[in-house]
């Protein structure tokens, strides 16, 4: 089994700032997102695009995952912000406010023809959809099948509670969102990450919500700030007794193949297929975030 | 690329540098850079700058550099935006900016 890759944090940077993209891969995040969407006043789109464009280009971003949330391709920015993003090697580039499939269709095509252009391997940019209307919601399941280069599908939670007109709350406005955003990436066996926390100050709300997408199943979250990165983490790092039973599980599961044996179990319980699986990821997080405090 | 009007790009905060490009009086090419790290730096921003400069084929024109310590790579951007800015130049050609 091939572990998956760790996406439990996806740093939001405004690629407009020099400061932020001199130090935001110091804090280590699992995905380093430039964003020249939202966070980039209009008069400084040009400005930003050549920023990302160079960031990408040093070594320093090349042990990161990295993904470009480039502006929507209705708008004139759209189109040059993907040309400068596939080009200066982005891994993966976001596209806000998805409402349907073919929002998606359009922009894998645009990707395929910038790799040939510019002698990228094909197939070799990945998509990330990100989900910003009740629209998006309801269409999830078709967005997250869209395409082969899809790696996840992002709910954003401040434009979806406009849609829908309301405001963020406890999390309940976003219940079905959330679930319906989750169920839509595991059928299409993709990753799912849950919305901004924008409080910075609420450190107990930030812990609250992040425990609560790691219990929905998410993958990890979207962040506005590098403060944000060890709280997450540690949600999604195991506890002790989990890291030991996940060893135990592994052991047995060794023992069993070594013995020749079809049929796993430890403590008189059968272990199958999933749940090795499981001690596995278990494993792999608590060799990345270490043992939760 | 020829400088047609005044423009800059990048701000003073600490970790960028501001970019002023405008026809120079001459016709002839000046660069002027300060900073804070000009004797440890100055020759490296001055190399980056002069070296963007020629791929752009800026041949005239004043570009002033105010420093606060940017990585080359933010040095290459805002020159780069600076003078795409002051060409009027919208048509981007990803290979000379690379």
């Amino acid at each position: 089994m091939t572990l998956c890759t760790l996406r439990r944090s996806m740093l939001f940077l405004p690629a407009s700032s020099a400061a932020m993209l001199s130090t935001a891969f110091v804090h280590r995040p699992d995905s380093i997102m430039f964003d020249l969407e939202d966070a980039v006043a209009l008069r400084e789109k040009d400005s930003a695009r050549l920023m990302m464009f160079h960031a990408l280009r040093n070594p320093v971003y090349r042990e990161l995952e990295t993904v470009v949330r480039i502006n929507p391709l209705a708008t004139p920015f759209g189109l040059p912000d993907l040309e400068a993003a596939v080009r200066a090697g982005a891994d993966v580039i976001r596209l806000p406010k998805t409402d349907t499939a073919a929002d998606l269709l359009e922009l894998e095509a645009q990707v395929e023809r910038i790799e040939m252009v510019c002698g990228r391997p094909r197939g070799s940019t990945r998509l990330m959809a990100a989900i910003e209307s009740a629209s998006g919601v309801v269409n999830a399941v078709a967005i997250a099948m869209a395409s082969p280069r899809l790696m996840g599908i992002a709910l954003a939670g401040f434009d979806y509670v406009v849609d829908m007109q309301t405001e963020r709350g406890d999390g309940t406005e976003l219940f079905y969102a959330r679930c319906a955003v989750l169920h839509a990436a595991r059928a299409a066996k993709i990753d799912a990450f849950d919305v901004v926390f924008g409080d910075l100050d609420d450190e107990a709300g930030f812990i609250r919500e992040a425990e609560l997408a790691r219990r929905l199943g998410f993958n990890g979250k979207s962040l506005i700030n590098p403060r944000q990165i060890e709280l997450l983490h540690n949600v999604y790092a195991p506890t002790a007794a989990e890291a030991a039973h996940a060893g135990k599980v592994l052991a047995a599961a060794d023992a069993a193949e070594r013995d020749g044996l079809g049929v796993v179990s430890l403590n008189g319980k059968m272990i199958d297929a999933p749940i090795i699986n499981r001690a596995r990821r278990v494993l792999q997080l608590a060799a990345t975030s270490g043992i939760r405090r | 690329m020829e400088i047609v009007q005044a423009a800059m790009a990048g701000t003073l905060e600490s970790s960028d540098l501001l970019v002023k490009v405008s026809p120079h009086d001459e016709g002839r090419l000046e660069l002027v850079v300060s900073s804070q790290v000009m004797r440890q730096f100055g020759g490296q921003i001055r190399r980056v700058a002069l070296e963007t400069l020629a791929r752009l084929e800026v041949e005239a024109g004043l570009v002033v550099i105010e420093d606060k310590g940017a990585l080359d790579c933010a040095i290459r951007a805002r020159i780069q935006a600076a003078v795409l800015r002051a060409a009027r130049c919208q048509e981007l050609d990803w290979r000379v900016l690379a």
